[in-house]
């Protein structure tokens, strides 16, 4: 509690030495861990940079955030950022904005309205993660064939889509590696197991498949229990691969059973707060969408030393 | 005559529910429609209104033969029906109440101008002052009532029938609504009246007329009638001048029970009974006057919330059904198909249900023991079942009932309540349970018969207590005991018939 | 014996025909062999992962034979299973995790039964509320993460192998006995089924149906946790989210494939096991056979409608009558009626 005052007090007197700015953040709320890993970030971000920043939770509600964009407006504040809960509906809040000549960032997710209305959007490309994914499969198996089995998100949702795309975009014209199996595992760690299960079981025991490709790290880690349990090596006899680098998968690496992750990064504020800072300073205007990197992690990358440092961030 | 039923005729599985009943409604009368439960008032009632399809006879509004299929086509007839659960919307207004269906439109919407119009134009008449716009369930029972009245009144116009619009009404709503009544009849509608309760049926009606057993047994000038004459038509027994007691008395013993000040504020007034070792106490009174209800206390179906029940060893518990049955209590109930059997179980089970359920679940009757127990009563109280594993549910009323009294035979209790025990079963059946009352008696069982066969009562009873309004209001003993005084007790004008609470 | 087969032949024949409909288009379906000295195969894969549904499904069976319905127990899973992993994961032991999961399925179903037979709220409205916040208090346990642990002992209640079998089908074959004998070798059987068809008329026979309706709801709970349990440990982690997630469903289902009526009354649990077999046999077979994840779910509808239809009193006189005609048609005309009429 000391410690929180003592820093907000310090961070107080660092910003208005440097005239801080203040910069309001409305989210969407904390629904998964990689949210709350974002929110944690983002409070980290802020304050490497001497920015203060205004928190307001939207608990899934547009309405909740419409009135907190609103509030950040008539607070003058000189920025805000936005993780829309929905993609239409913002017409009239983001004018507002604009009228007051206060940059919005939208971060994560788009909105359907005129990019005039907004300065920039920070978000990843999901298709992108799935290439990163199937580039690094495509490296490390070189000429060897390769059955593939691979667990999709929900049916229907876009990650799903697009991870499953951009996975098939890479592989596309090596034709030693196939992807024999596809089921949804519907994200969860439970259903990654149950499927991979049945996976196993189709393919000769597991004997037949040379990797799995799963949309989400949950998925990965269920799977990698099933493929223990059925007398395997996960990341030796079924290479692993797998999206979003949460702290579990990175234990998994450590312990040698999975082989490769690409970070769905929940630092969307610090490309955020650079671009505003180039506005402020020069009126720089910065491209409509700002891609963040979709990095990827393998077990050269000491996995445990990026377990040590996320497991705190709320995953 | 308005409205004509001849002849009809209407069988459920197993019994005729109608059987060739006539029935006239002239315009500008109350006329009365009375029996006891099961006389064939509803059937009828729902025969008229399209309820129920008819298995025979005809029906005339205004000479012509009608034969409406559900109550929206008689409705369209002109018959309109108000039911004691007033059958209208509470969250809704009042006036959207009484114009759902038929709103006025403007432009293809609904007017809700128009609508208050039609409301104030529909409820106009009836003297009542009332926010046409409130929800309707702001308003009381009697208020509800009477916009059911209205709308129905607006949609048919002709006939009105009003079934049991009074159960829930206290005296000055009642006085009320029959302001309202008597003001439709004299604007020339026909008006149908079922109630139980007789002061109100001479208070409003022009003509009354008997059902019982589902056959008409007479309509006449309410003028002409008497109190005592009217409940000797709905129970059946001409006035006996000279019927005594039907046979000596019962050796009664010592005194095994007493019950005193026992009540439930609204059911039944705080009453004082004595049980005797191998009496039948016989119970009498109209229906909803208070028979069942003392029966419910007294068995914890319905907890009492004043009085005591003790025996010699001190107070007995009877809050609930089973430390009732815990104080050696048992309990036939007068609606056997809701209260009494269960009906996809076997007559094994059900015979074995109230010793299993006081013995406890981990207690369990070892199958081949209720076997035992089941065919020893199929035989002695000779169950008509193709065996013990037969779903009571589809024996006949009869045997029906005698498994449950085979299952409180099983528990030998030491007084068992009675409700009804011959209604709706055939004369054999019916003359086999008045055998196995004397044979529980023989044993030292004490009994409390409740039953409108006063016949019944005057066999079997070695005392008769007479319930009216809720209240023990005579107790009959020995010569005293015929149909005639019984007639009389139940007849003798009450305080205030009207007013139930 | 005779009666018992009976009553769960139509489910026999159902699973039967699910059996060889997945054999058909996955041939391996059914070939059963050892790794090591445990059972391996399909079959045994829907011995275990039937597991969840079928221990619900025993709570679920007198849950409904009291003309009741259980919504909560999905959502007791996640609870139970996140106590579990807490009690774990703050180094407390096994022996302390079971029994806190165990006394946390019972206190829902305490809950339940409190707010249906007491309160007298529908049972349906009345375990909504669990099945709503439910989540919510799991979630609080587990601070919103998949709280994972390393404890082999826990683990090997949802993954371990016991002489051949996993643990999970061990666990509800071994529920699904007690609870047999419970209900039958007591008299709990015979008052369930009459409270089921006739709540008042069994409360005027003396039976305590407000205990009683505790009890049953109690028991839910129970299969509940023992479910939760195993799906926690079998993924070595609590996951609030998704434990359990629209298990209650499969579980009514499984029970109505089973033949217990949704209004209550005679019920049978092994009826409702072979109906939870059923329904894996399907989810199993649907994976195995290969088609892309978004015919999943039609697939099992149609299936499932396909049951519930054969299974429907009305088709099968429908079908009944149709063979009588036929056959009366065939004997011609005048022939005497070849169907004798049950008896009465």
């Amino acid at each position: 509690m000391i410690r929180t005052l003592f820093a907000s007090a310090s961070a107080l007197v660092l910003a208005t030495a440097a005239s801080a700015q203040v910069v309001g953040f409305s989210q969407i709320g904390s629904e998964s861990g990689w949210r709350a890993a974002e929110t944690t970030v983002t409070n980290q971000e802020a304050e490497a940079r001497g920015i203060q920043l205004q928190f307001s939770d939207a608990q899934q509600k547009q309405e909740n955030q419409i009135a907190a964009v609103r509030s950040f407006i008539a607070q003058g504040v000189d920025a805000i950022l936005l993780a829309p809960v929905v993609a239409t509906g913002w017409d009239a809040v983001l004018e507002e904005a604009k009228e007051a000549e206060i940059p919005v960032v939208l971060l994560d997710r788009m909105v359907d309205s005129d990019p005039s209305l907004y300065l920039t959007a920070v978000g990843s490309d999901l298709v992108h993660e799935g290439e990163v994914a199937g580039q690094w499969l495509v490296d490390h198996v070189a000429d060897q064939p390769c059955r593939v089995v691979e667990l999709q998100g929900t049916t229907g949702s876009s990650p799903a889509i697009d991870r499953k795309t951009g996975f098939e975009n890479a592989i596309k014209g090596h034709d030693n590696i196939e992807i024999v199996r596809s089921q949804t595992g519907n994200f969860t760690r439970a259903e990654g197991k149950t499927v991979m299960e049945s996976f196993l079981q189709a393919e000769n025991g597991g004997a037949d498949i040379c990797a799995l490709y799963a949309h989400n790290d949950d998925m990965a880690v269920g799977a990698i229990q099933a493929i223990k349990e059925a007398g395997l090596k996960p990341g030796e006899d079924i290479l692993v691969v797998s999206i979003d680098a949460v702290p579990d998968i990175f234990q998994a690496m450590a312990a040698g059973e999975a082989n490769a992750t690409v970070e769905l990064t929940p630092n969307m504020a610090g490309p955020a707060f650079d671009a505003l800072k180039a506005y402020w300073d020069n009126g720089t205007e910065p491209p409509k969408f700002i891609q963040t990197e979709s990095k990827l992690y393998t077990q050269a990358d000491d996995p445990q030393a990026e377990y040590d440092r996320r497991k705190d961030l709320g995953y | 005559m308005l409205l004509e039923a001849r002849g009809l005729l209407k069988r459920f599985p197993g019994t005729v529910a109608l059987d060739g009943v006539g029935f006239g409604l002239a315009a500008g009368e109350v006329h009365a429609l009375l029996g006891e439960n099961g006389a064939g008032k509803s059937t009828l009632i729902k025969c008229l209104t399209g309820a129920y399809r008819r298995d025979g006879g005809e029906i005339l509004l205004d000479g012509q033969p009608v034969d409406p299929r559900s109550t929206f086509e008689a409705q369209e007839l002109g018959i309109g029906t108000v039911y004691q659960e007033v059958n209208l919307l509470p969250n809704l207004t009042v006036a959207e109440n009484l114009t759902l269906g038929r709103q006025p439109r403007r432009l293809g919407l609904t007017s809700r101008r128009g609508m208050r119009a039609l409301a104030r134009e529909m409820l106009a008449g009836y003297g009542l002052d009332i926010d046409v716009e409130r929800d309707l369930g702001a308003y009381s029972v009697a208020v509800q009532q009477i916009v059911a009245i209205a709308r129905a009144v607006h949609l048919s116009g002709k006939v009105l029938i009003l079934d049991e619009p009074t159960a829930s009404l206290d005296a000055r709503e009642v006085a009320m609504l029959f302001e309202v009544v008597r003001r439709l009849r004299d604007r020339g509608l026909g008006i149908v009246f079922v109630s139980h309760f007789l002061d109100q049926v001479f208070a409003i009606s022009d003509r009354i007329t008997v059902l019982r057993n589902g056959r008409h047994i007479a309509t006449t000038e309410a003028a002409t009638l008497d109190r005592v004459r009217l409940i000797n038509l709905m129970l059946g027994r001409e006035l006996e001048q000279a019927t005594t007691h039907g046979r000596t008395a019962h050796d009664a013993g010592a005194e095994v029970l007493r019950a005193e000040g026992l009540g439930k504020r609204g059911r039944i007034a705080p009453f004082d009974l004595s049980v005797r070792a191998g009496e039948v106490i016989g119970m009498a009174g109209l229906l909803g006057s208070g028979r069942t209800e003392t029966a419910e206390v007294l068995f914890g179906a319905a907890a009492a919330d004043s009085g005591t029940v003790r025996d010699a060893k001190g107070p007995l518990d009877v809050s609930t059904p089973a430390r009732a049955i815990a104080s050696g209590f048992g309990f036939a109930p007068e609606d056997r198909k809701t209260d009494g059997i269960i009906g996809d179980l076997s007559v094994r089970e059900n015979i074995a249900l109230a010793l299993q359920a006081h013995r406890g679940w981990a207690r369990p009757i070892p199958r081949a023991e209720q076997r035992r127990l089941a065919e020893d009563f199929i035989r002695r109280l000779d169950i008509r079942t193709p065996g013990p594993e037969k779903p009571v549910g589809q024996l006949s009323g009869g045997n029906q009932q005698k498994v449950i009294l085979a299952r409180w035979l099983a528990m030998n209790p030491r007084f068992l309540i009675l409700d009804e025990p011959t209604r709706g079963i055939d004369v054999g059946a019916h003359a086999e349970v008045l055998r196995l009352i004397e044979e529980m008696v023989a044993g030292g069982m004490s009994l409390l018969v409740i039953s409108s066969e006063l016949e019944e009562l005057v066999a079997v009873s070695d005392r008769v207590i007479v319930v009216r309004d809720r209240s023990h209001v005579a107790e009959l003993t020995g010569q005293e005991i015929t149909t005639d005084a019984i007639v009389r007790a139940i007849a003798a004008p009450g305080a205030n018939l009207e007013a139930a609470e | 014996m005779t009666a018992l087969l009976r009553r769960i032949a139509p489910q026999l024949l159902t699973l039967l025909a699910v059996l060889v409909l997945v054999t058909v288009f996955f041939p391996g379906f059914l070939s059963v062999g050892f790794s090591g000295d445990r059972l391996v195969g399909s079959p045994i894969d829907v011995l275990k992962r039937g597991a969840p549904v079928a221990l619900l499904a025993i709570g679920m069976t007198l849950v409904i034979a009291t003309r009741g319905i259980d919504l909560s127990v999905g959502a007791v899973m996640a609870i139970c299973g996140a106590v579990a992993a807490a009690a774990v994961d703050r180094g407390w032991g096994l022996g302390a995790a079971i029994p806190l999961a165990l006394g946390a399925g019972l206190l829902c179903g305490l809950w339940n039964g409190f707010l249906v037979a007491v309160l007298r709220i529908q049972p349906i409205v009345a375990t909504l509320i669990l099945m709503v916040a439910g989540r919510g208090i799991a979630q609080l346990v587990t601070a919103g993460q998949i709280l994972t642990f390393s404890d082999e002992g826990f683990a090997f209640l949802g993954s371990g192998t016991f002489l051949g079998l996993p643990v999970p089908a061990w666990a509800w074959i071994l529920a699904g006995i007690v609870a047999g004998l419970v209900v039958r070798r007591t008299a709990l059987g015979l008052l369930i089924e009459s409270v089921g068809v006739n709540l008042r008329a069994s409360r005027l026979a003396g039976v305590d149906s407000t205990v009683l309706l505790v009890t049953v709801y109690m028991i839910s709970g129970l299969c509940a946790a023992v479910a939760g349990l195993i799906v926690t440990g079998d993924i070595r982690g609590a996951d609030a989210n998704n434990a359990g997630l629209w298990l209650e469903l499969d579980a009514i289902l499984a029970v109505a494939i089973g033949g217990t009526s949704l209004l209550g009354g005679r019920f049978s649990i092994l009826a409702s096991l072979i109906g939870a077999m059923i329904i894996q046999s399907i989810n199993t077979g649907i994976l195995l056979a290969g088609f892309p994840p978004e015919f999943n779910l039609v697939i099992k509808a149609v299936l499932v409608l396909m049951i519930l239809m054969l299974q429907s009193p009305r088709l099968s006189d429908a079908a009944r009558g149709l063979a009588t005609r036929r056959r009366r048609t065939d004997e011609g005309a005048a022939a005497p009626r070849a169907v004798k009429e049950a008896p009465r």
